[in-house]
């Protein structure tokens, strides 16, 4: 017998409930094999293809575009600009709900950022339409675009991030600072980030007459059903979207954009199915990113090492046209203890496209900034940087003064620390070399996320044949939300996962809310757990009430749905199995829904957040500058872990993106006229495989009876917090250099 | 995509004259032509696509010591070549730190030679750009230009020669077999790549219809073996194009330095040997002070294009290192991590 046989579905090593087995991914080996078919793989009889045409200039407006040229040319069909563009229902630019973000649909002539959609081709291949793109050759008025940090008049938005308030303030900050024995003042810089996820934005759409039928990757299925019917005056059972697999999202699948949208109107314009994918330099404006920051920290810190202030003020940019504040500083809230915190928020307008959320927005930016200047405190106070922030724990959360649902943190620190090492780290910088005399350091962050909730509904059923059926709508960005759904499904009903059909990925099925806020397996996973649950008591009352049953009676004392029987609680000799009391019932099936939302009850006595613990260790070159992260642990408390195995991945995959920000990543904008001038992979850099060190990541037990009745707090993002920090502290222990511009430059370690 | 004609001639002759003709671009990987081709800067009528053209995939060794590389070898088959980069290691080296492993298995060593900057300006069609649109200015010298030339620019082109491969070769003194419209003819890798000066649009020296059959390493370039090295710091482990590179290559004979080679990448629109760096180093004793001389003498002419005042001081380190491994003697294998500074780093998993 081999020992390792990928394709035995590894369930059958459970003890007991499917959730917390570290099954590999069920859609594996479909993706393995091409044959996970995503949103651009669809080809429809007839369909044609639609490109976009995008802007080169920030600011101004469209005066020409040579559509006759664009017509000219062999394959092409038609053109769609401002002048043709099919009507919409509603005008894009009202924002009909705080999710609704204004998007370009040709609606006019004016061009507000570089990469803006000003034209689509529609053509019988892909490369006849991109030459008709070509061929458009636009002539434009230009006006001086805004860019970066200082472009403009400063303002304060009204909120941040999704309707945060934009100061917050607890204690007495400048009394604090005064009396502070020891005081940072320190500013941060970000830099605008881009999504980049591996699958660009697509769609397939073809309409039948008041219907469509719709291929796209969305984190938000009904969200969009519901844009798509608001703009095209539809009804929204007329529109069947399928989203089956994103190639990752990152929040910039989860709101409609103006791509998809163009993609319908296009369909509609020439009467027949159309395809229209972004390239890759496309998606570096219309479908959102991470704002870029100036943060400054200002923290005082009595002789003892106690924080006596905190004040955190972040500097970020939205568009001219809309709003969307990177709620930088709002990372200062929950982590330390302070008597003293206020974090605000400024604000200016440039020519760029919306920012929008972006894998922990304002966590990661906010985190870099804040752990790096925790840092800082720590070698100002003279105290181990992990002592010191144990010295300044947050038992309760600082500024809201509420105690934690639940809070492992001190657990990350101490087995983070252990398996890294940490007692062996040095205080002084520069002060740590390996056998080729490169110069080492360890650095630490610490990582939070808040456990969040949205809405979602779910159907399950159990039918005669024992096994069951679960239906939601969820969204598979490559986290693994086919299987891990499938677990809880399983588990709600009683049943082994492989008796368990799970149905997803489109929307006909019951809302699951977004896939983002790291609050998708919480909040649809409570969605399918009370269903499941509610499926069960119907078939306990069929049982209990049935005096035929071997359950009959044990209605008070209740039952135990396990491997598709009910057990009597009190007396597990006395069973009968599922398709035994529907048989005799007969029915064909037994049904029910249940939704998953969070309780504001909970909310309202209890802070709720995950955190973890990530150390890094780095080496770098003394004469040359360069950096590479040799080693990294992370420790995270998320509450329940509804499978290891994909939450390490996810773990993993945020730090990995925690050494992108430190290092690595950043989008950069021509000052003069805004266009970003590494729009391609090759050169908008993230980690290769070689800057990826061996990665371990631990998960503590945290059992959370308040977050939600599975316990789960989610994982999508806070692998980012903590890490980028991590790898920044640990540059500056290695070189004596501390860096406060991101990513980390090789000029800047020249020393 | 503008539509093209696509031929496929049998023999150099045929592909010289489809390629003479205005339009033509000669195909072989494409790994950088096509690229070009799908942003729109580069618009062909013609490619004459060369890689099935006989003869041009061998590394042949001649009797008089020299190697002959054929243009259509892939640069991965080359460093894989265990003859070839035992004799001439910082070839091998750098062209293992080149691209990507997928890119390097694709890539040609005449596509190499003839690969295109990566300045942002030139590849974004809306920003003018000398090389691209002769004439039209130049938008990197006030732009986004940290990682533009130090060495060589001119006010109409602050551009950089990618390759890592043309570096060692330079160093080397690489020579050009050229197929062209009147027969055969040879140049030194050193004279392919031109300065921009006041014609930046003209990337080398190469005529219509021209093209690279071979590159020969002379005999004189395997007597560095014992002493070479290939040094690129970049801005991620891998796959990434340097931001200053160096080529050293020393012949070591009782304690002193009886000739060196140096050039350097990154730095300038061709790969930039460092003449009287050599010259000093000739007859020197191989140390630090040395090595710190030779850094001097190599980035003498150096001055900033722009936000880049800092590749001159790094470029200046990188001699010094890249002589000091040289000295130190080539590693009996090519390191894991090819021309990194990583490159002695235990343990080290990945290309």
């Amino acid at each position: 017998m081999s020992e390792l046989n990928l394709t035995t579905a590894p369930a059958h090593v459970r003890h007991g409930s499917n959730i917390g087995q570290p099954l590999t991914r069920r859609d594996g080996v479909l993706k393995v094999k091409g044959q996970a078919t995503y949103a651009a793989d669809n080809h429809l009889p007839g369909m044609l293809f639609a490109v976009i045409a995008a802007s080169s200039i920030a600011r101004g407006h469209v005066t020409s575009l040579d559509v006759a040229a664009a017509k000219r040319h062999p394959g092409v069909v038609e053109v769609m600009t401002s002048a043709n563009r099919p009507k919409l229902a509603i005008d894009p630019e009202i924002k009909t709900n705080p999710f609704v973000f204004r998007m370009e649909s040709l609606q006019n002539d004016e061009v507000r950022y570089a990469n803006q959609p000003i034209a689509v081709v529609i053509a019988q291949s892909l490369e006849a339409a991109t030459e008709g793109a070509a061929l458009l050759a636009p002539r434009y008025e230009a006006l001086p675009p805004r860019v970066g940090l200082d472009a403009g008049e400063v303002f304060v938005p009204p909120v941040v991030g999704v309707g945060n308030p934009t100061v917050n303030e607890h204690g007495d900050v400048e009394a604090g600072l005064a009396s502070a024995a020891k005081q940072i003042d320190a500013t941060y810089e970000t830099p605008p980030q881009y999504h980049n996820a591996m699958e660009p934005h697509a769609i397939v759409v073809a309409w039948d007459g008041d219907k469509l039928s719709i291929d796209m990757p969305t984190q938000g299925l009904i969200l969009s059903r519901a844009r798509i019917a608001e703009l095209f005056g539809l009804a929204h059972e007329n529109i069947h979207i399928r989203s089956p697999f994103l190639g990752g999202g990152f929040g910039s699948k989860g709101l409609m954009g103006g791509p998809p949208v163009l993609g319908i109107m296009a369909a509609k314009l020439v009467g027949k199915p159309v395809k229209l994918v972004l390239r890759r330099e496309q998606m570096y404006g219309p479908v959102g990113h991470r704002a870029p920051t100036r943060q400054r920290l200002r923290l005082g810190a009595d002789g003892e090492g106690q924080l006596t202030a905190i004040e955190h003020h972040a500097r970020t940019v939205s568009s001219s046209y809309d709003d969307f504040y990177e709620p930088a500083a709002d990372a200062s809230h929950t982590l330390y203890a302070s008597p003293a915190i206020r974090t605000t928020h400024d604000a200016v307008r440039v020519d760029t496209g919306t920012p929008l959320f972006m894998r922990a927005p304002g966590e990661a930016t906010g985190s870099i900034a804040l752990e790096s200047a925790i840092d800082e405190m720590a070698f100002a106070c003279g105290m181990d940087p992990l002592a010191f922030r144990l010295k300044n724990y947050a038992e309760v959360e600082p500024i809201s003064g509420k105690p934690f649902s639940s809070k492992a943190l001190r657990a990350c620190y101490e087995q983070g620390a252990t398996r890294f090492g940490w007692s062996k780290r040095k205080l002084a910088p520069r002060g740590m070399r390996d056998d080729a005399g490169l110069l080492v350091g360890w650095g630490m962050g610490t990582a939070t996320f808040p456990a969040l909730m949205f809405q979602a509904e779910a159907r399950a059923a159990i039918r005669r044949d024992g096994s069951g059926v679960v239906e939601i709508g969820t969204h598979d960005m490559g986290q693994g939300a086919w299987t891990a759904f499938a677990q809880i499904a399983a588990d709600g009903l009683g049943l082994d996962v492989d008796r368990v059909e799970f149905r997803s990925g489109h929307s006909n099925l019951p809302d699951a809310g977004i896939a983002g806020g790291s609050a998708h397996t919480a909040t649809a996973g409570a969605a399918i757990h009370n269903a499941g649950a509610a499926v069960i008591a119907k078939l306990a009352d069929l049982a209990t009430k049935d005096e035929r049953s071997p359950l009959f009676g044990a209605g008070n004392t209740g039952v135990i749905a396990r491997d598709g029987k009910l057990f009597r609680r009190d007396d597990e000799s006395r069973g009968e199995s599922y398709s035994d009391i529907l048989a005799r019932a007969g029915l064909a099936e037994i049904e029910a829904r249940g939704t998953g939302a969070a309780n504001p009850a909970a909310m309202e006595e209890y802070a709720m957040h995950a955190h973890g613990a990530v150390f890094a260790e780095v080496k770098v070159d003394p004469e040359l500058g360069q950096v590479r992260v040799t080693r990294m642990v992370g420790t995270f408390a998320a509450g329940r872990i509804v499978n290891p195995h994909l939450v390490k991945s996810q773990l993993f995959g945020g730090m990995i993106w925690g050494v992108s920000f430190a290092l690595h990543e950043e989008a950069i904008t021509d000052r003069r006229t805004g266009r970003i001038m590494n729009a391609n992979l090759g050169e908008y850099h993230i980690p290769v495989n070689a800057d990826v060190p061996s990665l371990d990541v631990l998960t503590v037990e945290e059992h959370d009876p308040h977050v939600n009745a599975l316990g789960i707090k989610g994982v999508g993002e806070i692998g980012i917090t903590g890490s980028a920090g991590a790898v920044a502290n640990a540059v500056w222990h290695a070189t004596g250099v501390r860096v406060r511009r991101f990513p980390i430059r090789i000029e800047e370690l020249l020393v | 995509m503008k539509q093209f004609e696509y031929v496929r001639p049998a023999s150099i002759a045929e592909a010289v004259a489809a390629a003479a003709q205005p339009g033509s671009a000669y195909l072989a990987a494409g790994t950088n032509l096509l690229d070009l081709m799908k942003g729109g800067v580069s618009r062909p009528d013609r490619l004459v696509d060369v890689t099935r053209l006989p003869g041009l995939d061998r590394v042949e060794p001649l009797a008089d010591g020299s190697v002959r590389i054929g243009a259509l070898v892939r640069n991965a088959n080359l460093a894989h070549d265990a003859r070839f980069a035992k004799a001439y290691p910082a070839v091998a080296e750098a062209l293992l730190s080149g691209a990507s492993a997928q890119l390097r298995n694709a890539a040609t060593v005449g596509g190499n030679l003839l690969q295109r900057t990566r300045c942002a300006y030139f590849y974004d069609t809306a920003s003018r750009c000398n090389k691209r649109e002769a004439g039209s200015g130049c938008d990197a010298r006030d732009g986004e230009n940290r990682l533009h030339a130090v060495l060589g620019w001119s006010e109409g082109c602050i551009a950089t020669h990618p390759s890592d491969f043309c570096v060692p070769l330079v160093a080397l003194d690489a020579i050009v077999e050229i197929e062209g419209k009147s027969g055969r003819r040879e140049l030194p890798l050193a004279e392919l790549h031109r300065l921009p000066g006041d014609a930046p649009e003209r990337d080398s020296a190469l005529q219509p219809g021209d093209l690279i059959v071979a590159v020969r390493l002379p005999a004189s370039a395997r007597t560095f073996a014992t002493h070479a090295r290939y040094l690129k710091v970049r801005e991620r482990t891998s796959y990434a194009f340097a931001v200053v590179s160096a080529a050293a290559a020393l012949r070591i004979e009782n304690g002193r330095i009886a000739e060196a080679r140096l050039a350097l990448g990154g730095v300038a629109a061709k790969p930039w040997r460092a003449d009287t760096a050599e010259q000093v180093l000739k007859g020197a004793t191989p140390d630090a002070a040395s090595f710190q001389q030779a850094a001097q003498l190599a980035l003498a002419g150096a001055k900033p294009s722009g936000d880049n005042a800092f590749k001159i001081e790094l470029a200046r380190r990188i001699v010094v290192r890249a002589l000091t491994l040289a000295a130190a003697g080539t590693p009996a294998r090519v390191p894991a991590l090819p021309a990194s500074p990583f490159a002695s780093v235990s343990g080290a998993l990945h290309v």
